[in-house]
C-alpha cells in the first residue's frame, strides 16, 4: 500500500514513515508532547510498541535490538525530561556506531525558546551526542525528514540521529513522502575501497613474517557477510586474529587462530602478538586507548594497513602505512578477490615460527584462575554459563565492568550479532535495557544478561517492561557487593582506599525479582552451580539470577597505565603486594 | 614537581604501615604521550548545505574536540542551492588539521572540504573599521597612514574618522599597531575570507 503523496496529519506521517522503514518494534515512553503520535500507535497493528519504564532503557533497547538485528533500533520519547533522559544511549550508541532512530516531542513551534513546560533544547544539548538530528517545523518537511534519519542512521559509519518533532506539526495536515523519494541530497559515505590501496595491502599481507588481523566492531556492523568474508580471508592465509570487546563473535571464539580479546584486559597472546607483529591488519577497529596502552610503544616494528569506512579514524591516534577507506565487507571482497588473482602464497617457514612464538605465549594460560571449592569463582561461574548455553540460540548482553571484562574473556561467541556490551561510553546499566531489547527481536531466543551488582540497579526498573511485555530475559548477576573495576583501580592507583566502591545495603535480588513478578534465584556454593544455571534457562520468565561471587577477585590480565603491551600483569601469579605496585609513579601521575 | 614518596623500605607491609600510608599522587587511567610535533597555521574552506543549526555544529565540532578557531567568517554564497561557505582559520600539528579536516567531513550537512594552506598559498582578505580619534598634529598623521596603507576614510567629522580597509590579514594588524597611538578608540574585523589561486572552484557535490 503506498501513501506516497497522501494527505494525513504529522503524527499520521510518523507511524507511516516507520511502516515504511519496516519498522516492528518501537520503544518508548509516553509525554504530552508526542500524545498525538502514541493516539496513532494505538489504532495500528503493524508496529509493537514496548512501553519502558524510564526513556534511557528505550534507547539502551533500541541499541539491543540493532546489534542483534542489524536493523536500526527506534525509541520514541517526550519533550524535555524525556529527551535529556535519552543523551546517554544517544552517546552510547555514538560511540560505539550503533543505528537508532530517536523521535523525541517538542513544544508547539510558537512556544520553541519560550522556556515552555518540558521545553528544552533538544538538539542543542543531543548535537554532540548524535550523528545528526533535525528539527521539523513544517509538517511538508516531516515524513521525508523521517526517511533521511533512517538513511543516515544506516548508512556510512553507523550511528544514532534524532528527529525533533513539535506538538503542532504532529496535529498538521501535509503530503506524505515515501522512502524512496527521501535520499538525502549530499549525504553519500565512500563504501569502496581504493583499489591500488588494497593490492598494496595485499602484497604487505602476503610477504608477512608475524602477521596479526586486528578486527573490531565495525566488522559486525557491516553485516554478517563481512564477518563471512573474514572468516575465508583468515582461513585463506592462516594467521592469527584477535578482535577488540566489540568486535566479538565476528570471528569464532572457538577457532584455533583466535588469540582471544586484545588490550587492557586481553589476553597475553593477543597483546604480545600486536606488539610484536611485522604487519597488522586492522579491519573495523579504530586504536581505541583501551587497545593500544601507550602509544609510543604500541606495536613499534610493525607496518599498519588499516581499513575503516570513517575516514576520520585513520591516523587519530596510531599512524598507519596503508589507509584503505571503505565498506568492511566491499574491502574484504576486493581483498580475498585481488589475493585470488595475484596468486599471492604466505610465507609458510616464517609462520610456522610465529605460530611458535604465539603457542609459547599460550603456554602462559594467562585467564587461569585460583579454582575455590568453598565460593563461586567469578570466572567459574561465567565458564558454567557458557557451557550451560553454548549450543543454544543465545545472545549476551553487559553492563560494565569486571564482569564484563570477564565474560569477554570466558564466554566465547560463534556468531556475530550476538554480544551486546557498551565499549566506547562504559554505560554502567546499559545491559538489562538492551536484553529487553534484544529479546524483543529474538522472542525464542535465550537472553542473558552477565551484570555486576551495582551496574544492574542503574536501570533495574526495566524488570517491570520484561514482565509487561512478556519478554524472559535472564540477569546473571556477578555479585562481589563491589563496584569491582572501581575497587580494583582503587587498589591500584590509589593506594587500596576504597572510597565508596562498597555498597553496604545491596537489595535482596531474590526478593526483587519477587517484587517484579519475575524468579529469583540465588547461588553462593560452586557445587550446585550447574544445576541453578539449568533452572534459570529452563524457566520461561524473566529471572534475576543472584550469583554470590567472590568479592575480592579482581580481573586479570591487565596492562597497567603507562605500559605497553608487551608488559601486563597476569593473575594467577600476582600477590597482593604487586596489584598495589604494578603502576609505577610515572605510570600514576600521567593524567 | 613535589610527588610524594612511597614507602620504600618494606615489601611487606603491616596493617598498620598499610594505614598510615602517605598519600599517592593523583592517577588516571588514560595514557597521553607527550607530542612535540610543530604547529603549523592552515586555512580551510567548506561547504556546507545552509540549514539551521550548521554552524552551530562546526562550531561545536570545534570546542567539543579541543581545536582551535583563529577565525571564522560565513555566508551564503549560492542562494539558488543554500549553500554556504565558511572559511577557518586555525592552527594544530599536522596530524590535528588532518583530523579536523576528517571531522568536518563527517558533519552530515558539510558538502566538501578544502584545505587552502595545503593548495598552495590561498588568497586571504580581511575587512576591518577602524575608529580613531583625535585632533592636530595626530590626526594629520593618521590620516596620511591611512593614505599609505590604502585605508579608506568613510566618516570623517572634526573629532574622529572611520577607516576601512580590505586586505591581508598580517597587513590590518600592521595599520591596527601604527594607529594604536594615534587615537584607535575601536575596531572591527570581519574575520578571514580566503579562496584558492588556481583556476579551478571548489567541489560542492556529494561526498
Amino acid at each position: 500500500m503506498n501513501k506516497h503523496g497522501q494527505q494525513m496529519t504529522g503524527a499520521e506521517m510518523v507511524v507511516q514513515a516507520l511502516i515504511d522503514q519496516r519498522v516492528k518494534h518501537l520503544f518508548g515512553y509516553p509525554g504530552g508532547a508526542v500524545l498525538p503520535i502514541y493516539d496513532e500507535i494505538i489504532q495500528q497493528e503493524s508496529i509493537e510498541h514496548i512501553l519502558v519504564r524510564h526513556e534511557q532503557g528505550a534507547g539502551h533497547a533500541a541499541e539491543g535490538y540493532a546489534r542483534s538485528t542489524g536493523r536500526p533500533g527506534v525509541a520514541l520519547v517526550t519533550s524535555g525530561p524525556g529527551a535529556t533522559n535519552m543523551v546517554t544511549p544517544l552517546t552510547d550508541a555514538l560511540m560505539d556506531s550503533i543505528p537508532i532512530v530517536c523521535l523525541t516531542g517538542q513544544v508547539p513551534t510558537h512556544l520553541i525558546g519560550n522556556d515552555a513546560f518540558q521545553e528544552c533544547d533538544t538538539i542543542g544539548i543531543t548535537r554532540p551526542a548524535t550523528k545528526h538530528s533535525w528539527l521539523v517545523r513544517d509538517v511538508n518537511d516531516l515524513a521525508r525528514t523521517i526517511h533521511e534519519a533512517f538513511y543516515v542512521a544506516t548508512h556510512g559509519r553507523p550511528g544514532p540521529v534524532l528527529v525533533d518533532i513539535p506538538k503542532d506539526v504532529q496535529f498538521a495536515t501535509g503530503t506524505y513522502v515515501g522512502p524512496a523519494a527521501s535520499k538525502p541530497k549530499a549525504y553519500r559515505p565512500r563504501v569502496d575501497g581504493d583499489p591500488r590501496a588494497i593490492r598494496a595491502a595485499v602484497e604487505l599481507i602476503a610477504k608477512a613474517k608475524r602477521p596479526i588481523f586486528y578486527t573490531g566492531g565495525g566488522i559486525i556492523n557491516a553485516g554478517p557477510r563481512a564477518s563471512k568474508l573474514l572468516r575465508e580471508l583468515v582461513e585463506m592465509t592462516g594467521y592469527p586474529i584477535t578482535s577488540t570487546l566489540t568486535g566479538l563473535g565476528a570471528y569464532p571464539g572457538t577457532d584455533r587462530q583466535w588469540l582471544g580479546m586484545l588490550g587492557m584486559h586481553g589476553t597475553f597472546e593477543a597483546n604480545n602478538a600486536m606488539h610484536d607483529c611485522d604487519v597488522m591488519i586492522c579491519i573495523g577497529a579504530r586504536f581505541d586507548d583501551r587497545i593500544t596502552g601507550r602509544t609510543d610503544a604500541f606495536s613499534p616494528k610493525s607496518k599498519k594497513i588499516h581499513i575503516d569506512i570513517d575516514p576520520s579514524s585513520i591516523n587519530k591516534n596510531i599512524h598507519v602505512d596503508i589507509p584503505i577507506i571503505g565498506d568492511a565487507s566491499r574491502v574484504l571482497e576486493a581483498m580475498i578477490a585481488a589475493w585470488k588473482q595475484s596468486r599471492a602464497k604466505v610465507d609458510r617457514a616464517a609462520l610456522k615460527s610465529w605460530w611458535t612464538q604465539i603457542d609459547k605465549w599460550r603456554a602462559r594460560k594467562c585467564l587461569a584462575y585460583r579454582p575455590n571449592n568453598d565460593v563461586i569463582m567469578p570466572q567459574y561461574a561465567l565458564e558454567r554459563l557458557y557451557v550451560a548455553t553454548k549450543d543454544k540460540d543465545v545472545y549476551i548482553t553487559t553492563e560494565v565492568g569486571q564482569h564484563q571484562m570477564w565474560a569477554a574473556q570466558f564466554y566465547k561467541f560463534e556468531q556475530p550479532n550476538r554480544w551486546m556490551t557498551s565499549g566506547g561510553l562504559g554505560t554502567m546499566g546499559y545491559g538489562l535495557p538492551a536484553a529487553v531489547g534484544v529479546q524483543a527481536a529474538h522472542r525464542k531466543s535465550l537472553v542473558i544478561d552477565i551484570a555486576g551488582d551495582a551496574s544492574v540497579l542503574m536501570t533495574m526498573q526495566e524488570m517491570s517492561t520484561a514482565i509487561q511485555h512478556d519478554l524472559p530475559i535472564k540477569i546473571f548477576i556477578l555479585n562481589n557487593q563491589y563496584m569491582g573495576m572501581v575497587r580494583q583501580w582503587q587498589q591500584l592507583l590509589h593506594g587500596n582506599r576504597l572510597s565508596h566502591s562498597y555498597t553496604h545495603s545491596l537489595p535482596d535480588f531474590v526478593k526483587l525479582a519477587e517484587a517484579y513478578g519475575a524468579v529469583g534465584i540465588r547461588c553462593d556454593k560452586p557445587h550446585q552451580l550447574d544445576d541453578a544455571i539449568e533452572e534459570m534457562i529452563r524457566v520461561r520468565q524473566p529471572v534475576i539470577f543472584d550469583c554470590r561471587v567472590a568479592a575480592l577477585a579482581n580481573c586479570f590480565p591487565m596492562i597497567p597505565s603507562g605500559k605497553a603491551h608487551n608488559d601486563m600483569l597476569l593473575g594467577a601469579d600476582v600477590p597482593e603486594i604487586e596489584i598495589e605496585d604494578a603502576i609505577g609513579d610515572e605510570g600514576k601521575v600521567l593524567v | 614537581m613535589a610527588r610524594v614518596t612511597r614507602r620504600a623500605t618494606s615489601r611487606k607491609p603491616s596493617a598498620k604501615a598499610q594505614a598510615t600510608k602517605p598519600l599517592q599522587p593523583p592517577a588516571s587511567a588514560y595514557f597521553i604521550e607527550e607530542r612535540h610535533d610543530a604547529i603549523e597555521s592552515h586555512t580551510l574552506s567548506v561547504v556546507v548545505d545552509n540549514a539551521p543549526g550548521v554552524l552551530a555544529r562546526v562550531v561545536g565540532l570545534f570546542s567539543g574536540r579541543g581545536y582551535n578557531i583563529d577565525s571564522l567568517t560565513v555566508s551564503e554564497t549560492e542562494h539558488a542551492k543554500h549553500l554556504s561557505r565558511i572559511t577557518i582559520k586555525t592552527t594544530g600539528t599536522r596530524m590535528i588539521i588532518g583530523q579536523i579536516r576528517n571531522q568536518l567531513e563527517r558533519l552530515v550537512p558539510v558538502r566538501s572540504v578544502k584545505d587552502l594552506t595545503v593548495e598552495g598559498w590561498p588568497l586571504e582578505r580581511e575587512l576591518v573599521l577602524i575608529k580613531v580619534s583625535s585632533t592636530g598634529r595626530t590626526r594629520f598623521e593618521a590620516l596620511q597612514l591611512a593614505e599609505a596603507f590604502k585605508a579608506e576614510v568613510v566618516v570623517a567629522t572634526t573629532e574622529h574618522f572611520i577607516f576601512q580597509m580590505a586586505s591581508r590579514p598580517d597587513k590590518i594588524d600592521q595599520f591596527v599597531a601604527v594607529m594604536t597611538p594615534l587615537g584607535l578608540v575601536e575596531l572591527c574585523r570581519t574575520g578571514v575570507a580566503a579562496i584558492g589561486r588556481g583556476a579551478e572552484g571548489m567541489s560542492a557535490g556529494a561526498k
